[in-house]
């Protein structure tokens, strides 16, 4: 694995036909060459460059953060910060059935509600499907809901979701973490933990950043006690 | 009134004292709309014009939808107050036009099958008005594109040149043309490159130069366009460098 | 569109006197005021009020004056809430909320009396001064009201009057200030549930019941506005024209 080069749409990463363009990536001849503003990696002949910024673009099993936007008939719009909104079938909603004939889906699912949901597919439309039902899934009622940039999820989770329970360890938070952006807190310390996510948001590019995160909580958390 | 100057070179100085192939200072600067999801102010001289990037988000009306691939949208106009006589709100056929070449110009860099369905919005907005504003602007929008994250294959380029008269009448070819070169000028050329593939992606003019002229001017505006990418570039890495 | 849990939150937050970007209920936000910003207009300011950014430009032309007062010059506000400034604003001719604010604004101006119109006559009857003041939004984030009006006072302040010679109008090099005198400001108001905070944000503004403007020229009341779907009580109306008037020194201080 190469360090990783601040680079920019159109720069050449490498050259050559033994490497293949991965993400964020174009090929132009022998050159590959990125096309995001982004830190390009080559890891065996595979080259990829993180982006820094852009808007969320669902995957199918991404854990996100949604709100109602509209009830119909037998399904909900739910609107996930991506150009395009998710739908909730009736079935997905909750675990018991619903009668079309007799229920009210508001009741279950009102517009303005917040839930932890997961895509369960994507189709060629770009039309995502989203569920309510499994662990972890559910509507949200109380707590903070706050926005970061998706291109950030990857470092505010870290290796093996290692960032994520540093911050909730240190600051007693409970957190959720969409992939959309959207990140979800209660209790503990939780001016805190958002001042920490802030500052992985910020320095999310640099290198040492657990190293620098894992000092500052322990100074925050150490000094409070004093 | 401002009265025709006897020439607008001599000696090969211009009114503003630059040479033939010199271009104004140039400043670049990222990120001026914090809730764009890219933004950029590019300074050509006295020129400053700011673009901002919306999107890919949801296409309104539903009939522009196309079902395979993001429609990139500009919008140029220009603040009523930035030029000399204040322009009446909103946009009117000139800057009707300007905003359809500079989405063109985008276009062919964008990689817009990645969204089918959405829109992407790009608004350039002069804040101050010292001729080649809409060339200005697609550097801007160019930058405010990357710093989005839009992907594309590279970035958009341009500087504008033209013909202006010595103190004998006879015409002489510029590069980056201030507003008395524009007013008084024979010709304005508006000129912009794809860097990554080396293709014209816009290109006007009204005037009149020799196909020779006008050769000469595009290897002049050329260096101008090195320099100008090489600024753009600096600006996109200027938020992650550093501390 | 706000949703419910931040809503809730918001709420909670209100009635421990707290909101939730830490500030105190009764706190403006940072403000900064950049004048002769854009070299073309006859005056110009930039003002910052926390992340809303506003910028206003004066242009002034010669034009007729009404029929019905043929010594005074016209004093014309235009506002418009840019698409570039928001995600959810939208291209095409001002929107209500838009000639909201530029009528606003120039009432405010209009009734403090701080251009003097009768030094605007260029010929009596025939020509007089046209002050355009055009605000637009660079980025929005909340109380734009009174960043414009910050901006539209700050703009007049340092504007200057073009010379009109020989049937011309001359811009450049110019000495003679435009006649404005005194200083107006304003302090916008908006109640969410029970509680009144001042120069509220856009998330604020998404969730507020009811608005109110206040104009202040030397301790005085010279425009109000009020908005929203439900009402405010007569103690509360009394409490924002006290607060509005302690703000109104902070405000000036802004404008130097």
């Amino acid at each position: 694995m190469t360090e990783k080069n601040l680079i920019v749409p159109g720069e050449v990463i490498v050259e050559g036909m033994d490497y293949l363009p991965g993400d964020g990536t174009y090929r132009d001849g022998k050159m590959i060459k990125s096309s995001l503003l982004g830190l390009a990696q080559t890891r065996d002949r595979l080259v990829r460059v993180i982006p820094l910024s852009g808007r969320y673009m669902p995957k199918r099993d991404d854990p996100v953060i949604g709100i109602i936007k509209e009830v119909r008939y037998s399904n909900w719009v739910v609107e996930i910060k991506s150009p395009y909104d998710a739908l909730m079938m009736v079935g997905e909603a909750v675990d018991r059935f619903i009668d079309l004939k007799k229920d009210k889906l508001s009741n279950f699912f009102n517009v303005g509600e917040a839930l932890i949901c997961r895509i369960t597919n994507v189709d060629e439309s770009m039309t995502p499907m989203v569920t309510a039902r499994g662990p972890g899934l559910r509507k949200l009622t109380d707590g903070r809901i706050i926005d970061v940039s998706p291109s950030k999820i990857p470092r505010i989770i870290g290796k093996n979701a290692s960032m994520v329970s540093l911050i909730k360890d240190r600051t007693g938070t409970k957190m959720f973490v969409g992939q959309n952006g959207r990140i979800w807190l209660q209790g503990g310390d939780e001016e805190l933990a958002i001042k920490v996510i802030r500052m992985i948001e910020k320095d999310a590019h640099k290198v040492g950043l657990t190293d620098s995160i894992q000092k500052f909580l322990e100074g925050e958390v150490s000094g409070s006690k004093a | 009134m401002e009265v025709k100057p006897k020439f607008l070179i001599k000696n090969g100085k211009r009114l503003d004292g630059r040479k033939v192939g010199e271009w104004r200072e140039i400043k670049i600067t990222t990120g001026v709309i914090p809730n764009a999801d890219g933004s950029c102010q590019v300074d050509f001289g006295k020129t400053k014009v700011i673009a901002a990037v919306y999107g890919p988000r949801e296409l309104h009306p539903k009939h522009m939808v196309l079902s395979d691939r993001a429609l990139v949208r500009a919008r140029y106009d220009m603040l009523s107050f930035s030029v000399e006589d204040r322009k009446r709100p909103g946009p009117g056929r000139r800057e009707i036009e300007i905003s359809k070449v500079i989405a063109e110009a985008l276009r062919s860099v964008v990689m817009v099958e990645k969204f089918p369905r959405s829109v992407i919005d790009v608004f350039v907005t002069v804040i101050q008005a010292d001729a080649s504003t809409r060339i200005a602007g697609l550097n801007a929008a160019s930058v405010a594109l990357a710093d989005a994250g839009i992907p594309m294959k590279g970035l958009v380029t341009g500087v504008a040149f033209g013909k202006i008269y010595d103190e004998t009448g006879k015409g002489v070819m510029v590069a980056d043309v201030f507003k008395p070169e524009d007013q008084w000028g024979e010709a304005d050329i508006a000129y912009a490159k794809s860097i990554a593939n080396d293709e014209v992606v816009l290109l006007q003019m009204d005037g009149d130069v020799t196909k020779k002229e006008f050769l000469e001017g595009k290897a002049m505006a050329d260096k101008a366009i090195e320099y100008t990418y090489q600024e753009q570039v600096k600006a996109l890495k200027a938020k992650y460098e550093g501390d | 569109m706000i949703d419910k849990v931040t809503l809730k939150l918001m709420n909670d937050s209100f009635k421990k006197g707290v909101r939730l970007d830490g500030r105190k209920l009764d706190e403006f936000r940072d403000i900064t005021v950049e004048t002769g910003v854009i070299s073309k207009a006859e005056g110009s300011a930039m003002v910052s009020l926390g992340n809303s950014k506003v910028l206003v430009g004066v242009k002034v032309n010669a034009g007729e004056p009404y029929s019905d007062s043929p010594d005074s010059g016209v004093l014309m506000t235009g506002a418009e809430l840019t698409a570039y400034s928001h995600d959810s604003f939208e291209t095409g001719p001002p929107s209500p909320a838009a000639i909201e604010i530029a009528r606003v604004v120039d009432r405010a101006i209009r009734e403090a009396k701080i251009i003097d119109v009768s030094k605007l006559v260029i010929k009596s009857g025939e020509k007089v001064w046209l002050v355009f003041v055009d605000i637009y939004t660079i980025n929005a984030d909340g109380n734009i009201f009174d960043a414009a009006t910050l901006g539209a006072m700050a703009a007049l302040a340092t504007a200057k009057l073009p010379i009109f010679k020989d049937g011309e109008i001359i811009r450049e090099n110019l000495k003679d200030s435009l006649p404005v005198d005194g200083k107006v400001v304003s302090s916008t108001f908006v109640k969410v549930g029970e509680s009144v905070l001042v120069d509220p944000t856009m998330q604020e503004e998404s969730a507020l019941d009811a608005r109110l403007t206040i104009g202040i020229k030397d301790g005085n009341i010279v425009s109000l506005q009020k908005g929203g779907n439900h009402g405010f009580n007569d103690q509360e109306v009394e409490d924002m024209i006290d607060r509005s008037i302690v703000h109104s020194k902070k405000l000036l201080k802004a404008l130097k």
